[in-house]
C-alpha cells in the first residue's frame, strides 16, 4: 500500500483528511516497478477531480508549482517511469505531493 | 416575496449573498473554495439552483465547479479545456509569435433555456461550450482560428475572453469580447465570426481603424433592445445600434472615460452605469472619491451618484466582471471592488449601503432573482 500526502486545496477538493493510500502494486496489477506515474495514475482514477491539478492531463508534466518529495528527498524532477525509493513502496515513508512556496 | 443571492467571485474564494426581495438584511456564505481564485460563478436563468464557479490558482490549475442547490453543495465536473486542432500562435507582447497556452477561464455564461448548455470564456482567449453541465467542453475553434488570430495580442490582463453575450432574440447570435483583440460577433452559433469593431478610436494602437486590437473590457446588453450594445473600452464609453456593426462614443461629461464594467438597467434599456476610474496607469477612483455614473439618456449626460459611497481616500478598482443589476423594481445594482467591498442600490443607484466590507479583492458579481 503507497502513502501519499496531499496538499491542503487538494485533501479539500478530494474530500479527504490525513494521508491517502493506494493499492498501487497488488495481484492484479503491473507487476513492474512502482514509478510517480503509476501512483499519480492510481491516484486520479481514484479521486478523478484531481484530474489536471498535479499534472498536465495530456503531457503528463507535473505543474511548475507541484513538488514531489519522499524519503526527505526532492523527486519532483526525476523521471516518471523511475523506481520509487522502496521505503515508499513498502508504504514505510509517505510519497508527499506539495506546492511549491510562492504567491500570497 | 422573491429572494436575491448575488454570486460573488474574489482572489481567495466564492461568496453567496442572500437577501429577501426587500434587499435589506444579507446572509453572507463563505468562502466557497477557500484559497483560490474564483474568476466567475454565475447561475443558469433557467434553473436558478444550477450554479457554475471557475476555480483556479496558480499552484493546482483550472477547475469547475457546479451546484445544483444554489451553492450549498458542489461537484467538480469538466477541467479539460485543450485547444482543439492544435494551440497555433498569436502575438506575444513583444511582437514576436507565441504559442497558445491556456491560463484560466473568465466568464461563464449558462444559456437562457438549458441549464445543462453553458459557455466558458478563456485566457488565452478561446470559446468553449458544454451541453453537459460542464463534464465536457467542446473548443468552438473558429473564434481562434480567425485570420486575425495570429495578430492578436494581449493586454496587461492576459489573453483573455471575458465577456460572451448570448443574444435573446436570435439563438444563433454570439457577441465576444477579448482584450486586446476586441469585439466578435457569429450569427451561426459559433461556427464562424466577424470582427466588430469599427468606430473603436484607440491610442494604444497605430492604426485607429484596425480590424481588431482595440483593448474592450466589457460589453453589455438590454434584452429589450438586443441590437443595441454598451461598451466600456480601455477608454472610450461607446455604444452601438447595429449589433456592433459600428460604434460611437458616448462618454460625454464623464470625469474619466477609462473604467471596467458597465451595466444596463433592467427595466430602462437606455439607463447605463459605469465606475469612471482615473486612468490606465492609475487604476483608481479620481479623486478618491468612488462614484457610480449614471445616463439616463444611452451615453453622452451622465450623473454621479455617490450617496452611500466613500467620497475621500478611496482607491480601489471595480473590476470588469463586478457589476450586475437584479430585475426587481425598483432595479438593483450591485458591485465588487478590489478593496472587498460588495455595495447595492435598491433604488436604480439613487442610493447605496455595502452588504460586506472586507471579503478579498472582488473578481465577479453576479446577481440572481429567485422566486
Amino acid at each position: 500500500m503507497i502513502r501519499v500526502i496531499l496538499p491542503a486545496h487538494l485533501k479539500n477538493l478530494a474530500h479527504v483528511q490525513g494521508e491517502v493510500q493506494l493499492e498501487v502494486a497488488g495481484p492484479d496489477q503491473d507487476p513492474g516497478p512502482v514509478t510517480q506515474r503509476r501512483v499519480l495514475d492510481v491516484l486520479e482514477a481514484q479521486y478523478p477531480m484531481l484530474l489536471g491539478t498535479i499534472r498536465d492531463r495530456h503531457s503528463g508534466q507535473r505543474r511548475a508549482f507541484v513538488r514531489f518529495y519522499a524519503c526527505e528527498e526532492d523527486l519532483s524532477n526525476e523521471p516518471p517511469d523511475a523506481p520509487l525509493p522502496e521505503r515508499v513502496v513498502a508504504g514505510q515513508e509517505p510519497f508527499i505531493i506539495l506546492g511549491a512556496m510562492a504567491g500570497g | 416575496m422573491s429572494g436575491v443571492r448575488v454570486l460573488v467571485g474574489t482572489r481567495k474564494g466564492a461568496f453567496i449573498l442572500t437577501s429577501d426581495g426587500s434587499r435589506n438584511d444579507w446572509t453572507i456564505d463563505g468562502p466557497h473554495f477557500g484559497g483560490w481564485e474564483v474568476y466567475h460563478l454565475n447561475g443558469s436563468p433557467a434553473d436558478p439552483d444550477r450554479l457554475y464557479a471557475s476555480q483556479s490558482g496558480g499552484w493546482f490549475g483550472q477547475l469547475i465547479q457546479r451546484s445544483d442547490d444554489g451553492g450549498k453543495t458542489w461537484t467538480t465536473v469538466g477541467n479539460d479545456f485543450t485547444y482543439a486542432g492544435g494551440a497555433g500562435e498569436h502575438l506575444w507582447y513583444d511582437g514576436t509569435p507565441r504559442p497558445w497556452e491556456f491560463k484560466r477561464i473568465w466568464h461563464l455564461e449558462p444559456t437562457r433555456d438549458d441549464p445543462d448548455t453553458v459557455y466558458a470564456g478563456a485566457e488565452d482567449a478561446a470559446l468553449y461550450v458544454s451541453t453537459d453541465g460542464g463534464q465536457k467542453w467542446t473548443e468552438l475553434t473558429a473564434l481562434r482560428t480567425h485570420p486575425t488570430g495570429p495578430t492578436w495580442q494581449p493586454g496587461a490582463g492576459g489573453l483573455c475572453l471575458h465577456t460572451i453575450i448570448l443574444d435573446p432574440a436570435n439563438k444563433d447570435r454570439i457577441y465576444v469580447a477579448i482584450s486586446a483583440a476586441g469585439a466578435f460577433r457569429s450569427d451561426d452559433g459559433g461556427a464562424s465570426w466577424l470582427p466588430i469593431n469599427k468606430g473603436l478610436r484607440s491610442g494604444e494602437i497605430p492604426d485607429q481603424d484596425a480590424e481588431v486590437g482595440h483593448c474592450v473590457h466589457r460589453i453589455t446588453q438590454h434584452p429589450a433592445r438586443p441590437d443595441t450594445l454598451f461598451m466600456q473600452k480601455h477608454w472610450d464609453v461607446m455604444r452601438s445600434d447595429d449589433a456592433g456593426a459600428s460604434w460611437r462614443e458616448v462618454s460625454g461629461n464623464l470625469p474619466s472615460d477609462f473604467g471596467f464594467p458597465i451595466a444596463v438597467h433592467a427595466h430602462e434599456p437606455e439607463t447605463i452605469y459605469v465606475v469612471p476610474i482615473k486612468s490606465d496607469s492609475e487604476h483608481f477612483p479620481p479623486e478618491g472619491r468612488l462614484r457610480v455614473y449614471r445616463s439616463r439618456t444611452g451615453g453622452e449626460e451622465w450623473e454621479p451618484l455617490t450617496n452611500g459611497l466613500p467620497q475621500s481616500n478611496c482607491y480601489v478598482n471595480v473590476l470588469r466582471d463586478a457589476m450586475a443589476v437584479d430585475t426587481l423594481d425598483p432595479c438593483g445594482i450591485y458591485f465588487g471592488t478590489t478593496g472587498g467591498q460588495v455595495y447595492h442600490s435598491a433604488d436604480g443607484g439613487d442610493s447605496w449601503a455595502p452588504i460586506v466590507r472586507d471579503l478579498p479583492a472582488v473578481l465577479s458579481v453576479e446577481v440572481q432573482v429567485l422566486p
